[in-house]
C-alpha cells in the first residue's frame, strides 16, 4: 500500500482525485470512455487548459465534475446548445460533449440533429447504455426492441434509434461506433475525430449492469461486457442504415463515415462577416 | 505455422514485464480486469475493502508462463481508475 500512496495512476493528472471513488456502478462503461477520451487528448497533444468537457443530465453528467478540466454540467438535454455557444465565443477551445443517450436523443434530440446539420465544430460522444440509468431504468429511445425495463415489463414494443444513421443522415462529418470494451480502438477513433473539424459523432455502447443488464439476462457486472466482446463485428465504412442494434444479432462497430470539405458553421459565419464588412 | 512467417529469435526478443498496482479504496470488484487479462494473473480475492467490495489480487506463476506482460489492458478498461501497470522491461 505504501507504493500506491507514492505513485499515481496515470489518469490522476486529469482527475479530481479527492472526489474518487466515483458514483458509477460496478462495471459501468462511462469510466473507460472518459479514460479513452483523456488518452486521445494526450495522444493528439491538446493542452489541458484548452479542453472543455460539457455534459448533460444523467450518469455521464457527473463526469464533468470528476475531471480536472474546464467543464459544465448543463440542464437536461442542453449540452449541445451550451457547447455550440462556447465554441462560437471562443473558437480556440477543444469542446467535447460526453453525454448519455437519454440526454442526447430523447430530450436533446432536436439539438443533436440541428447541430449535425449546421456542422458546428464539436465532438459529441454518446455513451449509449440503452436505458435511463440514473433515474431507475425506464425505457429510453435507444432501448432495443423487446428489451425489458421498469416501464416496459413485458418487453419494448418500440423500435430504437439507429443513432449513427441519424447522425449520418443529418450531416455529421465523422460517425463511428465502438463499445466501452474496445478501448484501444475507441482511443484511436477519438484521436482521429479530435484532429478533424466539424460535427463529429462517436457512439460508445456501454454496459449498464444495474438497470439494463439485471432485467435483460445479464445478471453479473461483467455480463454485458462479455456480450459486447462476443457479438461485436468490426466493419469500417459500413452502411449506417444497416447498423441498427437488435438483441441476439451481431453488433456492428467501426468508423462508418468520414466526410471531407464540408465547411463548419464558424467558417461560414466568418465569411458572412467579411462579406458584410466589404459592402 | 503460416507460410512465409519466421520464428522470432527467443534469446533476443524482449517480453516486457509489469507490476500491477491496485488502488484498493477505488475498486468495486466488477471483474472486468479479471475477465479480460490475457495472462490471467488477476483474480478475485476474499479480502474486501471498506465499502465491502471483493478486491482483485495478482497471482503470478512465472514457471507456468503466467506473469504480467504490461499490456496495460486492465488499466484502460477499469471503470474505477483503480488499477494501473508499471512497465519493467526484462529479457525472458
Amino acid at each position: 500500500m505504501e507504493e500506491t500512496c507514492e505513485l499515481l495512476h496515470p489518469i490522476d493528472r486529469w482527475l479530481k482525485t479527492e472526489r474518487m471513488p466515483h458514483i458509477w456502478c460496478p462495471g459501468c462503461g462511462v469510466g473507460p470512455t472518459i479514460h479513452a477520451w483523456v488518452r486521445a487528448l494526450e495522444r493528439v497533444g491538446i493542452e489541458k487548459e484548452k479542453v472543455v468537457y460539457v455534459s448533460g443530465i444523467g450518469c455521464c453528467g457527473r463526469g464533468s465534475g470528476y475531471l480536472d478540466v474546464d467543464g459544465f454540467h448543463t440542464t437536461h438535454g442542453r449540452a449541445i446548445p451550451f457547447a455550440v455557444g462556447l465554441k462560437l465565443a471562443n473558437p480556440e477551445l477543444c469542446v467535447t460533449v460526453i453525454s448519455g443517450d437519454g440526454d442526447l436523443f430523447a430530450i436533446g434530440g432536436n439539438h443533436f440533429i440541428h447541430a449535425c446539420r449546421r456542422n458546428n465544430d464539436l465532438l459529441v460522444i454518446c455513451v449509449n447504455n440503452f436505458i435511463y440509468g440514473m433515474t431507475g431504468g425506464q425505457l429510453a429511445p435507444t432501448t432495443p426492441h423487446g428489451g425489458y425495463s421498469t416501464t416496459s415489463p413485458y418487453g419494448n414494443i418500440e423500435h430504437p434509434f439507429n443513432t449513427p444513421h441519424l447522425a449520418d443522415a443529418a450531416g455529421a462529418v465523422y460517425v463511428a461506433r465502438w463499445t466501452s470494451i474496445h478501448v484501444r480502438e475507441l482511443e484511436l477513433s477519438i484521436a482521429e475525430a479530435l484532429r478533424m473539424k466539424g460535427f463529429r459523432y462517436i457512439e460508445v455502447l456501454s454496459p449498464c449492469p444495474v438497470n439494463f443488464g439485471r432485467r435483460n439476462n445479464f445478471p453479473e457486472p461483467d455480463a454485458m461486457a462479455k456480450w459486447f466482446a462476443q457479438s461485436s463485428v468490426i466493419m469500417h465504412g459500413a452502411d449506417t442504415s444497416k447498423v441498427a442494434i437488435d438483441m441476439g444479432k451481431p453488433i456492428i462497430l467501426g468508423n462508418f463515415v468520414k466526410r471531407e470539405g464540408k465547411p463548419t458553421y464558424y467558417e461560414l459565419l466568418r465569411k458572412l462577416e467579411e462579406m458584410r464588412r466589404k459592402r | 505455422m503460416p507460410a512465409g512467417s519466421k520464428l522470432l529469435p527467443s534469446q533476443k526478443v524482449k517480453i516486457s514485464r509489469g507490476k500491477v498496482h491496485i488502488i484498493e479504496e477505488r475498486c468495486k470488484g466488477c471483474g472486468l480486469c479479471t475477465d479480460f487479462c490475457p495472462k490471467q494473473v488477476l483474480h478475485r480475492s476474499e479480502r474486501v475493502n471498506e465499502k465491502g467490495y471483493h478486491l482483485v489480487e495478482v497471482i503470478e506463476e512465472p514457471e507456468k508462463g503466467k506473469f504480467c506482460v504490461a499490456c496495460g489492458f486492465c488499466q484502460i478498461i477499469c471503470p474505477e481508475y483503480a488499477i494501473w501497470v508499471e512497465k519493467r522491461e526484462e529479457y525472458v
